[in-house]
């Protein structure tokens, strides 16, 4: 499978010119944003940086201060599916193209990928290591007042990687394979 | 604070736990590893997950970045200072957290005030026991938001998967595997406590966490549905993250508590791969003398 190299900010045609199954490798920015971040732009707070062709990271960092600048210390996904009444929403106000978290999403997602050109790139959890190794440089924090975990954390990353779980033509692994280990389950049960 | 031969013990088991990956979860992740399909997306996440666990060991860095809920079980000689071991256990905390160890991770659940240090009302949460040993044991896990939030309590009897028996629980066991699809950081591990109250259940599904994973439950009956779980939850094709593949629990340990005649619970507690236990025995100066895991 080829290994697609993706730089930030990305456009609509890229967006729409990825695939399920697609490994890619991000270079330039991301911004995380998670549980805090998404109920607060719900709320109709301007974010403080501009998303449009952005990424954003579900992602709670650690970060620690040395010689007065931050340093990553772990910055792997977390659970992509708490911001599914959220997300579309950004996609559609903000013009987001990239979305990366793990455990996939929902059907208000995947339609918004559809309709306003966003895919969804699954980092494996739990492995903050490998993806703290791709982070170059953090180059700021806004709303730190959320507490350092679900504050903006603006970071520059090369070659970031992930898979393209749901895509812009309205596929989803992940809905793919609820179907199927429905069904699986359902004839091991006792 | 005075004591600082122990907080300085403490302070490396919280550095090593989240850092390193126990050698029997390791062992089990190179298994899960083995029987994927090469090229696989499955193949894809094990091989992460393993370069992951090389990293962290080297770097002396969390290996999630969910450091998770402090989960601390203590035994301790009769006689001994447990309000001490608890203060200096808080020290221990607030220096690993500035150090990079733990995230900032206690957070006020009406304000969304970060406590900033790890501290506050039920954190870190420490559990004690006495016992009649000279020694003192800690064994401490740290265990992630994600896989915490897929744990469910099942009471029994339940319409779609059965009445109060083995049938019933093994139902409610695959029902959660199901449910949490790839969003417990799979594979995992479940720990299981069938009966109780909803809060002993639970505590003895958690419990079951400090077993090692590679024993035999001493109940016969038991110890074959755990067999059996882990069987079949990995014929469900959920596999690593969720990705599809053949792995997808690591282990299943199920414990069981006498109940009252009306209730029959079963306590799920879903542990994601990056499994972080790790323990000690202290002698009563502080200094470490093992590591358990």
């Amino acid at each position: 499978m080829a290994l697609i190299q993706l730089t930030t900010p990305l456009t609509d045609e890229v967006a729409r010119s990825l695939h399920l199954g697609d490994t890619v490798e991000i270079t330039g920015r991301l911004y995380t944003g998670r549980d805090a971040v998404h109920h607060r732009i719900h709320k109709g707070e301007k974010p403080p940086v501009d998303l449009r062709g952005g990424i954003i990271y579900h992602c709670g960092p650690v970060m620690v201060q040395e010689s007065g600048r931050w340093v990553c210390r772990a910055a792997g996904p977390t659970t992509s599916s708490r911001e599914e009444p959220y997300q579309w929403e950004v996609m559609r106000d903000h013009g987001i193209r990239g979305v990366i978290g793990k455990g996939g999403m929902g059907p208000k997602t995947l339609a918004g990928c559809k309709e306003y050109g966003c895919v969804y790139l699954h980092a494996i959890g739990g492995a903050a290591q490998v993806y703290a190794e791709r982070i170059t440089r953090v180059d700021g924090v806004d709303w730190m007042d959320l507490g350092s975990p679900e504050a903006i954390w603006h970071l520059w990353v090369e070659r970031f990687p992930a898979i393209v779980t749901m895509d812009a033509h309205g596929r989803s692994l992940h809905k793919d394979l609820l179907e199927t280990s429905t069904k699986a389950i359902q004839a091991l049960q006792a | 604070m005075a004591d600082a031969p122990l907080i300085a013990s403490l302070l490396e088991l919280i550095r090593r736990t989240s850092s390193e990956l126990p050698a029997d979860v390791q062992a089990k992740v190179a298994s899960g590893a083995a029987v994927e399909e090469a090229g696989s997306n499955a193949a894809y996440a094990f091989q992460v997950v393993q370069d992951n666990i090389t990293l962290a060991c080297q770097k002396s860095s969390p290996l999630c970045q969910d450091t998770g809920s402090i989960l601390v079980y203590v035994h301790t000689p009769v006689g001994y200072d447990q309000i001490a071991f608890h203060e200096a256990f808080i020290e221990a905390v607030k220096q690993a957290t500035a150090k990079g160890f733990l995230r900032q991770n206690s957070v006020d659940s009406i304000t969304g005030a970060n406590s900033g240090n790890n501290v506050g009302p039920g954190t870190p949460d420490l559990h004690f026991h006495q016992w009649r040993k000279d020694h003192v044991e800690v064994v401490l896990m740290l265990k992630g938001g994600g896989c915490e939030n897929v744990g469910a309590t099942y009471t029994l009897p339940n319409p779609k998967l059965g009445g109060r028996d083995l049938a019933g629980v093994e139902n409610a066991i695959l029902d959660c595997v199901l449910q949490a699809q790839g969003q417990g950081c799979g594979p995992g591990i479940l720990g299981v406590g069938i009966g109780g109250d909803r809060v002993s259940g639970m505590a003895c599904a958690k419990t079951q966490f400090l077993r090692r994973l590679d024993d035999t439950n001493a109940d016969p009956v038991l110890s074959d549905l755990e067999q059996r779980v882990v069987t079949k939850a990995n014929q469900s094709g959920i596999g690593p993250m969720g990705f599809g593949g053949k792995t997808t629990l690591l282990g299943c340990k199920v414990g069981k508590l006498n109940r009252v005649p009306a209730s029959f619970f079963v306590a799920i507690s879903y542990m994601c791969w990056a499994f972080r236990r790790q323990g000690v025995d202290l002698r009563v100066d502080g200094s470490i003398t093992r590591w358990i895991y």
